[in-house]
């Protein structure tokens, strides 16, 4: 073992699929660089498992540079593990100690079964997207862009709640399984803006109404979402979207 | 984009709006409440208070309020008990390690428990005073609520009840005072910090109010 190697134990979750139970298997890991991130540590793990002809671990993975969303892990009771502010694919061995025992467990949601192992089905997210997440513009020339003013305030808040890359690790981390983080984000970034004004109302009861229907838990205002989110969507996008709903629902 | 029309009440938002809009009704009550407790303190042998109690209980627009209290109080319960199931069923598989203690408050997360805590307590308070009240309502007599109260904090159990009772009235308002304007969607970044702290001092003053009352005739301060 070089010089500041770890050994670890690994617990993940296996679960061969999602109509059967699932369970926690330990593995132990050696010699994993503290320079590695947590999923080269998992393809470590990955091809010790393959040369012993057993079928290694399925998880969800795609850029590797922290903008995809699509690393899903709780790692030891935490959404994307201990540092906030980041994906998975972002966290670093170097937040562990040699000797530490790693828990490793896939998103839970009712609205999030699994697939297989850590790899959850995301698709609900889709479907509430399809819903209003979007702006219907006709296409054509972009018009210039000074002519919508839009106050920089308001263009910052609608950036920063685009920024959502709908990870899930929000409805992964809420103690009610709420996706109101991910949804308030997606209707705040068109509320904010004038040429989302035009379908607010539609969206907000259309995206609601689905994210029901999908079997979400409902917003406690705990905020633990807001303290996981790897990209800092803020709750107030939430209180935006309550404020929405309800004007909406009065208008009609 | 089509306009689906779900029904306000019964989203996930209107529920918890619901949670809110009753909420803060209740807490409005428990102003009212401590103001007529408070008479205690003119220390008149419960003159003051018992005047104030007779009009509680023989006006008639206070006995039409009443009804609206009680009808909130279970709307709240009821409300609650169908979200606690729901957001139950929202992760039916649990996970193994889950370390909420780093991204949100113990009490936050507690308001179920904290609830139910509070609903025992109100049925000890109720069995306490109220029904007492009730009964010599009823019967045409005149009740002495201050004698009663005497009686009752006499017992240093009921006491410890009644604190414990009050210590799950303050974690439940601290979060849910707050809680309830994010509900609404008012949120500002002028009025946020004024609304976080008022219900913070909302919930100290108003639960320091209430337990020294019992404490003070426990300890026989207030004759």
């Amino acid at each position: 073992m070089s010089h500041g190697n770890m050994n670890l134990t690994l617990k993940i979750w296996r679960q061969n699929s999602g109509k059967e139970p699932g369970q926690l298997v330990t593995y132990p890991v050696k010699d994993i660089s503290p320079d590695m991130s947590f999923l080269e540590m998992f393809d470590v793990l990955n091809e010790q498992l393959v040369s012993k002809n057993e079928n290694p671990i399925v998880f969800d993975h795609d850029c590797r540079e922290g903008i995809c969303g699509m690393c899903s892990m709780v790692i030891n009771g935490r959404a994307h593990g201990p540092k906030t502010g980041i994906t998975t694919c972002q966290l670093h061995m170097r937040s562990f100690k040699d000797g530490d025992t790693i828990v490793v467990e896939p998103w839970r949601a009712q609205a999030f079964p699994v697939i297989k192992d850590l790899t959850v089905d995301r698709s609900a997210f889709e479907r509430i997207q399809a819903k209003g997440g979007f702006v219907s513009v006709n296409t054509g020339t972009a018009q210039d862009a000074n002519c919508l003013p839009i106050p920089k305030d308001d263009a910052d808040a609608s950036f920063n709640a685009a920024a959502c890359i709908g990870c899930g690790a929000c409805v992964a981390t809420c103690k009610n399984a709420s996706a109101m983080l991910f949804v308030a984000a997606k209707v705040s970034q068109f509320a904010l803006l004038p040429q989302g004004r035009v379908e607010a109302t539609a969206r907000v009861k259309n995206m609601v109404a689905q994210m029901d229907a999908e079997g979400f838990g409902s917003c406690t205002n705990t905020g633990a979402c807001e303290v996981e989110c790897p990209k800092g969507i803020s709750l107030e996008n939430i209180a935006r979207m309550n404020r929405e709903f309800l004007v909406a629902n009065c208008k009609d | 984009m089509s306009n689906a029309s779900p029904n306000f009440l019964t989203s996930s938002i209107g529920k918890k709006f619901l949670m809110g809009f009753t909420g803060l009704f209740l807490i409005s009550f428990l102003v009212v409440h401590v103001c007529i407790n408070a008479c205690i303190y003119f220390n008149d042998s419960g003159e003051t208070f018992n005047m104030a109690a007779h009009f509680m209980a023989n006006n008639i627009i206070v006995r039409i309020v009443e009804i609206g209290l009680f009808l909130g109080i279970i709307l709240h319960i009821v409300q609650a008990a169908i979200l606690i199931r729901q957001n139950n069923s929202a992760r039916p598989e649990k996970y193994a390690v889950q370390n909420l203690a780093v991204s949100s408050k113990w009490y936050s997360r507690s308001m179920g428990l904290l609830g139910t805590l509070l609903l025992m307590f109100l049925i000890v308070h109720l069995a306490n005073f109220w029904v007492p009240t009730k009964v010599a309502v009823f019967k045409g007599e005149e009740h002495n609520t201050f004698e009663s109260l005497k009686v009752v904090f006499s017992s240093p159990l009921i006491l410890i009840v009644y604190l414990l009772g009050l210590a799950s009235l303050f974690y439940h308002l601290l979060h849910g005072f707050q809680s309830a304007f994010r509900t609404f969607g008012l949120t500002h970044k002028k009025y946020t910090p004024f609304i976080k702290s008022f219900g913070f001092w909302y919930s100290v003053i108003i639960t320091l109010v209430f337990a020294s009352m019992p404490i003070t005739l426990y300890l026989g301060i207030i004759k």
